[in-house]
């Protein structure tokens, strides 16, 4: 419905009703069960790759589909409605470990990982936060030691989404000395495999949602990892990961839009079934406002999501149109699914319908990626640093 | 010009390359909740979401397998109606069909004789091993006009297949009848119409999506033959009454009992 503002392209719109139809055919069925038991099923990786939407953004020199911002978020939106866990999973994949190597890779870390990245046979985590360092990621305490040929990492990452079933993860380390800090200069990005000795997966977080994609702590207890591992130049960890993060912001608002969409969408149908004083629900104003000013949010978020994906496929600088673009995105999914909940009234509050996974599901996206405070200040920096 | 050299295919020799026809229907997905429109003689196409016919879907992905399991030859794939179907023919051509025929008309006339005549018309001469189509159209559910094409081309016609295999100028395929099945072999060039089961559709990957764009749509003006028969007037399933509760308990059962045999005489 909403979509009418943004034109796509017949292309788009080809992806969209194919990402839409895999979506309701093979996550559908199986979202409730993933939901209940925090499982998932490693084939829906394959299937998911074998369509192309793990190498979306990757050029096909590198074995990817060579797409832009947006596709790639028409796809995800469309899987975010139907499973938010899934969502998290291609948005991590595809908006951070993968844009990090094509970025900053060695041709050979290019030929050694990207490229199966790219078709979806080697899965891409991320590991920027501990224990003790959320949003201030700079004060992380992973230490890396130079060893001959290896560096040795010792510490504890937290909250890696899908870090216990990824093959290939993207790892943030201090290389300064405890001698000489430097701050966030003092910070390197690692390439991981779960091969690696030392490298163990940690707690497995019991969340309150998107509990289909598992999220864990890793222990780096003496893990070795080789020089060539390394991701471009030592000391330049931190700005790699928050430049990234423009691409995980954006990604992460079309997952909370694919959210708040869905919980729109139930409404809207149960609104029209659901009687109560003889006649449906929808005919009252109370209830009219309520879904009025969802799809208004829901819809404005969407347009400041593609006008800040199409500033950065024209190759502009987006840090701050993402952040709002997150910010008003991932608000928008926690108050609708609010709203959701209170159309379905007690059926919104039991497992049975749909909006109460939703509502869960839609809490952690004002959290993660950057909490909405940090976005926040993102933008606020932002306007003092252009005047 | 001396010096041509002739590359032979060795490949294809044994199994010649077959070329099939798909002719699908694009229409509105069945889980939309329907009205009718104004003119009481069609459905309100307003906010409907349109795919490929279920049926004719399943018929796209059986002869991509077909030509995939031979290891030769194409699958073409044609449609009828307004510009609009041109997506649906870009879908079939994303899984894999390698060429589009649009047979343009402004509305699809209900009549199957009007559109069999069009598809046997660009049909003819196309050098056809096989033409397929889904067993019926998910909305108009006619099931005609495949029959009809096999007729007017003078085709030998399978209605219903839930197996196809062909090999060597002929085929079999198996028909699912009240209480059992039944092989069927056939000569080729032929019609055949398929069930559900042959095949479950593949997604369109996107690398089949951006290779669609590329592959060629011909556009041509549908020979729709004479329109004999028309919808006079179109309705909605009545509305379910609502149920009765006699009581709770084992009390009200002989009453229950009564009003089944009585009143709605179903036992």
């Amino acid at each position: 419905m909403s979509w009418a503002l943004i034109p796509l392209t017949e292309e788009q719109r080809a992806i969209q009703q194919a990402a839409r139809s895999f979506a309701r055919a093979e996550l559908a069925p199986h979202s409730v069960r993933w939901d209940r038991d925090a499982s998932f099923d490693r084939e829906v990786v394959g299937k998911l790759a074998a369509l192309g939407f793990l190498g979306m953004m990757i050029p096909e020199e590198y074995d990817g589909q060579g797409l832009d911002t947006c596709t790639y978020l028409v796809a995800l939106e469309e899987i975010a409605a139907v499973d938010a866990s899934v969502a998290v999973l291609m948005s991590v994949h595809n908006s951070l470990p993968t844009q990090m190597i094509l970025r900053w890779g060695s041709a050979e870390q290019k030929d050694r990982y990207l490229k199966g990245m790219a078709r979806g046979e080697l899965l891409g985590a991320f590991a920027l936060s501990e224990p003790e360092a959320g949003s201030d990621a700079a004060s992380l305490r992973a230490q890396a030691t130079k060893d001959g040929d290896h560096y040795v990492l010792e510490g504890t990452k937290a909250w890696v989404s899908h870090g216990s079933m990824a093959d290939v993860i993207l790892c943030m380390a201090r290389t300064d000395t405890p001698g000489e800090r430097k701050g966030a200069r003092g910070i390197s990005t690692f390439i991981l495999t779960p091969d690696m000795p030392g490298l163990h997966i940690g707690k497995k977080e019991d969340k309150m949602g998107l509990r289909g994609d598992p999220t864990v702590q890793l222990v780096l207890d003496g893990l070795r990892v080789p020089k060539a591992n390394l991701l471009g130049e030592e000391g330049m960890g931190f700005v790699y990961a928050m430049q990234s993060l423009d691409n995980g912001r954006l990604g992460i608002s079309a997952q909370a839009i694919g959210i708040a969409r869905a919980a729109l969408e139930h409404s809207v149908a149960y609104a029209a079934e659901r009687k109560q004083f003889g006649k449906p629900i929808k005919e009252f104003q109370g209830v009219q406002f309520k879904l009025a000013d969802m799809a208004t949010r829901v819809t404005s978020s969407r347009a400041l999501l593609y006008a800040a994906a199409s500033a950065k496929d024209r190759g502009e600088p987006v840090t701050q149109f993402a952040s709002m673009a997150k910010l008003q995105a991932t608000e928008t999914a926690m108050w609708v699914t609010t709203q959701a909940i209170q159309i379905f009234g007690g059926y919104g509050y039991v497992k049975e319908y749909p909006v109460e996974r939703l509502f869960r599901d839609a809490k952690v996206t004002e959290i993660y990626e950057g909490t909405s405070e940090i976005q926040r200040i993102v933008i606020a920096r932002e306007l003092y640093a252009r005047s | 010009m001396g010096g041509t050299i002739f590359l032979v295919n060795f490949f294809t020799m044994g199994a010649a390359p077959v070329k099939i026809a798909v002719c699908i229907k694009r229409v509105p997905e069945m889980d939309g909740a329907f009205k009718i429109a104004a003119s009481g003689t069609a459905v309100d196409e307003t906010g409907l979401k349109w795919d490929i016919s279920d049926f004719d879907g399943y018929a796209v992905e059986a002869a991509l397998q077909m030509t995939e399991k031979l290891g030769a030859g194409e699958v073409h794939v044609i449609s009828l109606g307004p510009d609009v179907v041109q997506e649906t023919l870009r879908k079939a051509l994303s899984m894999g069909c390698a060429r589009a025929t649009h047979l343009k008309c402004d509305v699809v006339p209900f009549d199957p004789f009007a559109i069999a005549s069009a598809l046997a018309a660009e049909l003819q001469g196309g050098g056809y091993d096989l033409v397929m189509f889904g067993k019926m159209s998910i909305d108009s559910a006619n099931g005609a006009v495949g029959l009809m094409v096999a007729d007017l081309l003078g085709m030998p016609m399978v209605h219903g297949c839930s197996k196809l295999d062909i090999a060597a100028g002929a085929g079999t395929a198996r028909r699912e009848i009240e209480g059992g099945g039944e092989l069927v072999r056939f000569s080729l060039p032929a019609v055949v119409s398929i069930d559900e089961g042959i095949a479950r559709p593949r997604y369109p990957s996107l690398k089949g999506i951006m290779a669609a764009k590329k592959k060629p749509m011909d556009v041509k003006p549908a020979q729709l033959g004479p329109v004999r028969l028309t919808v006079q007037k179109m309705d909605l399933p009545a509305a379910r009454a609502a149920g009765r509760i006699l009581g709770e308990g084992a009390a009200v059962v002989p009453e229950l009992v009564r009003l089944l045999q009585q009143e709605a005489k179903v036992i």
